[in-house]
């Protein structure tokens, strides 16, 4: 008779692993460096944060690797939102949000999109539900 | 002046003729999945040169490479140009096949979902480096604000492409135009029905206007 099977790693962690990743560190990284440590992470089913986000240049060669990594019953992509610091108050909140100040640094969440899902977002808040497997 | 001459400057006449005015821009159809771009395609490419460009779908990324339809030449109100349409599959960052599986079998959802992620790599990469224009087309009776359309908009802007804003699908109830001219109150939207062919006239008005 088999055993009650239990496919999870024993040795894996219960919670989810959350990195926050500074702009100073990113300041020195090339864009593909910058795009394999956020991959890295959401394979190994971490969410990442940045403090500072990615270019538009960055985030559309993100979405091409991720794109290329796309593999049936092992990884369906990401889920990302972006939020705009809000230093530059001279422009519209959506103005921001839409890229139209493309400088400003915009805090930046990215998770495995089996795993995470924006719950609400609005001009003040991102709610998301992260669950673990 | 010596026939040499003579003859370099007629075939730089011919050349600049063929280069500079002839040579047809070239757009890109871009928006998230189902919001009607191969509809808008083939309606433009029938319109203007009598065949169409390829499938559409109610079912998500049936396109799955980026195609193209060279020198359509759309006029309107005086004003003259001469696009390639490229038809791109719609841009996501996730695709899972089981949202296929009811509509075909594991094989086909797994194979589709497999082209779908190489054509979304392949409509990146001809954003940055193909396209001399874009038209972003949007399902009017969805919300606008989403990640994809605002990363989206944030690299055709970045990549200073003109871009106009096509508000798709005003046939249905649930349409709401204002709500995407809110979202990108820094373009020009333009309302249609690509299905129906409600407002085709400021469709191409705004095309030829805009990238001619
Ligand atoms: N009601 C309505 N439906 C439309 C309109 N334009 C397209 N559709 C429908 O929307 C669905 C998707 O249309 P497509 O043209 O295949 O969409 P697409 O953007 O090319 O989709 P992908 O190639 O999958 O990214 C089809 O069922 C179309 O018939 C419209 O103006 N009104
Ligand atoms: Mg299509």
């Amino acid at each position: 008779m088999p055993k009650a099977t239990n496919t999870d790693d024993p040795d894996a962690p219960d919670g989810v692993q959350i990195d926050l990743i500074s702009g100073e560190r990113m300041d020195g990284m090339a864009t593909m460096e910058k795009i394999r440590m956020i991959l890295d992470g959401v394979h190994d089913g971490n969410i990442v944060i940045l403090e500072e986000g990615l270019t538009p240049d960055e985030e559309s060669r993100l979405i091409e690797v991720t794109m290329a990594e796309i593999s049936p019953d092992e990884f369906n992509g990401i889920e990302i939102e972006t939020y705009p610091k809000s230093e530059t108050r001279n422009s519209s909140l959506l103005g921001r949000i839409m890229g139209g100040d493309e400088s400003a640094a915009k805090l930046t969440v990215i998770g495995p999109a089996n795993q995470i899902e924006t719950l609400h977002k609005d001009e003040t808040l991102i709610s998301a539900l992260v669950s673990r497997d | 002046m010596g026939l040499f001459t003579e003859l370099k400057d007629s075939i730089s006449r011919v050349t600049d003729r063929l280069f500079a005015e002839e040579e047809p821009k070239r757009i890109g159809i871009y928006g998230p999945p189902n919001a009607g771009k191969t509809t808008l395609a083939n309606r433009i490419a029938r319109d203007w040169t009598g065949d169409a460009v390829g499938a559409e779908s109610h079912i998500p990324h049936e396109t799955r490479r980026a195609r193209r339809k060279e020198n359509v030449e759309i006029e309107r109100n005086g004003k003259s140009v001469t696009i390639d349409i490229v038809d791109t599959p719609g841009v996501t960052t996730k695709v899972d096949y089981e949202e296929f599986t009811d509509e075909m079998d594991e094989d086909d959802a797994i194979r589709r979902s497999r082209e779908a992620t190489e054509g979304v790599a392949e409509a990146m990469h001809w954003l940055r480096e193909d396209v001399d224009g874009v038209i972003y087309v949007l399902d009017s009776a969805e919300d606008p604000i989403t990640q994809v359309n605002t990363m989206l908009i944030g690299i055709i802007e970045s990549r200073d492409l003109p871009v106009l804003i096509f508000a798709n699908k005003i046939d249905l109830d649930e349409a709401s135009v204002k709500r995407i001219e809110d979202a990108f109150p820094q373009h020009k939207t333009v309302p249609l029905s690509a299905k129906e062919g409600e407002n085709m006239d400021e469709v191409y008005a705004n095309i030829a206007e805009y990238f001619g």
